[in-house]
C-alpha cells in the first residue's frame, strides 16, 4: 500500500494491518512538541558546555551544536523543565509560550 | 470419517485442535480450565499433535504468548474460561487490534462472585465489545465444527481477527456426546495451512504494537470496526464450504418451528435443546411458538435477524447473563436496538434465565412463553425479568 510519507499520521485506510510499522524511524517524523506550555532559554554567556542538559532531557530534544552549544529541537520539547533543574550553573530559564 | 464415538465434548474440542494441526497451544492449567488443554497437553507429550505445548503462568501470560505466537506466523490456540479470561482481559483487546488470528475456545462459565465455577453467559458478555468473532456452539458435534471454522474464518486474509467460539460450561464441555471426529488429513480438505500475510521477520523487520496517539488512535479503530463488520462474508461463505466438504450446514442464526408461530424464543449455546424440547410439548398442547437462536454473535448478522423476524409478532428473549443497571440482558438489548427503526416489528419481552449453573427446564421455558404471552395481550410488559428467583 502506498504510504503518505508526510507524517506518522495517516488516513485509516493508508494504516497498515493492525497498525504495523514498516518503515523504520517513524518517530522521528512524529512532532510531539507541539503540546509544551514553556521552552527553556539558554544564556550561552554563562554556560560551560558541559552537556549535562543533552544528557538529561528524557525526549533527546537537545543534541550538539555550534562552538560546542547544545541546541534543543521545539519538534520534540515538552518544556518538562528537568534540563533548567539539572544545569549545575543554573544558565537555563524555563519561558512560558506565547498564546 | 462418517462414524459417530461417544466422546467428552472438552476432549473432542482439543481433538478439532489436533485436526486443525496447530503449531502452539498456551494455557495455563487450572481452575477454571477445562480437560480440553489437558488433553491437549498429553496428546503434545504423546507425539500425537506436532505443536508447542507451553504451560504458561497465567491467563494473562497465555494470550501475550499467543500473540507473540500468531505473529511469528505460527497457527495458535488457546481455551480458557470466566474467572480466566478476566484475567486475560487486557490482552485480549490486544489480540484483534494487531490483526492476530488465534482460535480460543471459551467454555462459558459465571464470572464470580459469588464464587462460581458454573455455567452461564457472564463471562463473554464481558468481552463482548473487543473485536473479537465470536461463535455459540449448541452441541458437541456443532463445538468441534465451530473449532476448525474459526481457524478457517480467523486465518483468512480479509479477516485477520482472533475468534472465540463459545461453548457452555458443564452441559456441554462435561458432558459426553456422539460426535464424528476428523484426521488432519480429513480436516486439511477444509482447513489449508497458514499464510500469514505479515509476521515477524528479520528480513523484513516491522513494528507490532505501537502506541496509537490520539491523532492516529480512531483511524486504528475504524480499521478494526471495517475488518470485523466485513468478516460476516467470510465467516458465512466458510460455512457453506463445510457444508459441502462435511455435510453439515451451518447459518448465524438457526430457527426451530418459527414458522407460523405465534411466540419465538430467543436463545444462544446449549439451552437451545432443552428450548426445543420445550417447543414440542407446547405444541402438542397446542401452543403456537418457536425457536430463534443466534450462532454468530460477532460481527451481529443484522440483516439476518431482521430478515428471520419478518413474521415474527412475539419475541422472547432469554439472556444468560445480567447487565447490571441497565435495561435487560445484552442479547435483549441488542434485539431491540436492531429492530427500533424497522416499520414492522416484533414486541420483544426480555428474560435472564440460568445464572451459574441454574438449570433452565422446559418448564421455566414455558413460564417464559406464558409471560410472554400475557404481556403481548396487554401490550407491555416489565423492562426485563430475572426467571426463577426464589421469593420465598
Amino acid at each position: 500500500m502506498a504510504k503518505k510519507k508526510v507524517d506518522a499520521v495517516l488516513a485509516w485506510r493508508d494504516l497498515e494491518l493492525g497498525m504495523a510499522i514498516t518503515d523504520p524511524g517513524s518517530s522521528a517524523q512524529l512532532k510531539t512538541g507541539d503540546w509544551r506550555s514553556q521552552h527553556p532559554v539558554v544564556d550561552h554567556e554563562k554556560c560551560i558546555k558541559c552537556g549535562l542538559c543533552w544528557i538529561y532531557c528524557p525526549d533527546m530534544a537537545y543534541s550538539p551544536g555550534k562552538e560546542g552549544y547544545y541546541d534543543w529541537n521545539g519538534d520534540y520539547c515538552k518544556g518538562c523543565g528537568i534540563c533548567a533543574s539539572e544545569c549545575p550553573k543554573g544558565v537555563i530559564t524555563m519561558v512560558m509560550e506565547e498564546e | 470419517m462418517g462414524k459417530k464415538i461417544g466422546i467428552e465434548v472438552s476432549i473432542a474440542v482439543s481433538e478439532a485442535v489436533r485436526a486443525a494441526d496447530v503449531d502452539l497451544i498456551a494455557a495455563y492449567p487450572i481452575t477454571p480450565q477445562t480437560h480440553i488443554v489437558e488433553h491437549l497437553s498429553e496428546l503434545v507429550a504423546d507425539g500425537k499433535l506436532d505443536a508447542e505445548f507451553v504451560p504458561v503462568e497465567s491467563e494473562h501470560s497465555a494470550m501475550s504468548l499467543c500473540i507473540g505466537s500468531s505473529a511469528a506466523g505460527a497457527r495458535t490456540y488457546t481455551a480458557t474460561s470466566s474467572q480466566g479470561l478476566a484475567l486475560m482481559h487486557e490482552i485480549v483487546w490486544i489480540a484483534p487490534a494487531l490483526r492476530m488470528p488465534i482460535v480460543m475456545t471459551l467454555v462459558n462459565r459465571s464470572m464470580s462472585g459469588p464464587i462460581s465455577i458454573w455455567n452461564d453467559h457472564s463471562d463473554v458478555m464481558s468481552e463482548r465489545d473487543c473485536c473479537w468473532i465470536q461463535t455459540f456452539a449448541e452441541n458437541g458435534q456443532e463445538a468441534f465444527d465451530l473449532t476448525l471454522h474459526a481457524f478457517k474464518v480467523a486465518e483468512h486474509p480479509d479477516v485477520l481477527l482472533p475468534v472465540m467460539v463459545n461453548l457452555d460450561g458443564f452441559t456441554l464441555s462435561h458432558v459426553i456426546e456422539p460426535i464424528e471426529l476428523m484426521t488432519q488429513a480429513e480436516a486439511g480438505k477444509y482447513l489449508k495451512p497458514y499464510e500469514p500475510t505479515m509476521r515477524l521477520d528479520t528480513k523484513q523487520p516491522v513494528t507490532m504494537g505501537g502506541v496509537g496517539i490520539p491523532a492516529v488512535y480512531t483511524e486504528a479503530k475504524k480499521q478494526y470496526e471495517t475488518a470485523i463488520t466485513a468478516s460476516k462474508k467470510v465467516i458465512l461463505d466458510a460455512w457453506k464450504e463445510f457444508g459441502e466438504v462435511y455435510g453439515r450446514k451451518y447459518k448465524p442464526i438457526e430457527t426451530y418451528k418459527t414458522k407460523g408461530a405465534e411466540i419465538v424464543l430467543m436463545t444462544m449455546g446449549s439451552i437451545s435443546e432443552t428450548a426445543m424440547t420445550a417447543i414440542d410439548l407446547m405444541r402438542d398442547k397446542g401452543i403456537s411458538v418457536g425457536l430463534m437462536r443466534f450462532r454468530l454473535w460477532r460481527p451481529f448478522p443484522l440483516q439476518e435477524f431482521r430478515r428471520a423476524v419478518k413474521n415474527i409478532s412475539v419475541l422472547a428473549v432469554v439472556d444468560r447473563a445480567i447487565s447490571y443497571g441497565s435495561q435487560g440482558g445484552p442479547v435483549f438489548m441488542e434485539v431491540r436496538s436492531a429492530l427500533y427503526d424497522q416499520e414492522v416489528r416484533p414486541q420483544v419481552f426480555g428474560f435472564v434465565a440460568g445464572l451459574g449453573g441454574r438449570d433452565v427446564t422446559v418448564d421455566m421455558f414455558e413460564d417464559i412463553v406464558s409471560k410472554a404471552s400475557k404481556y403481548a395481550e396487554k401490550g407491555k410488559g416489565p423492562v426485563y425479568e430475572m426467571i426463577g428467583v426464589r421469593e420465598k
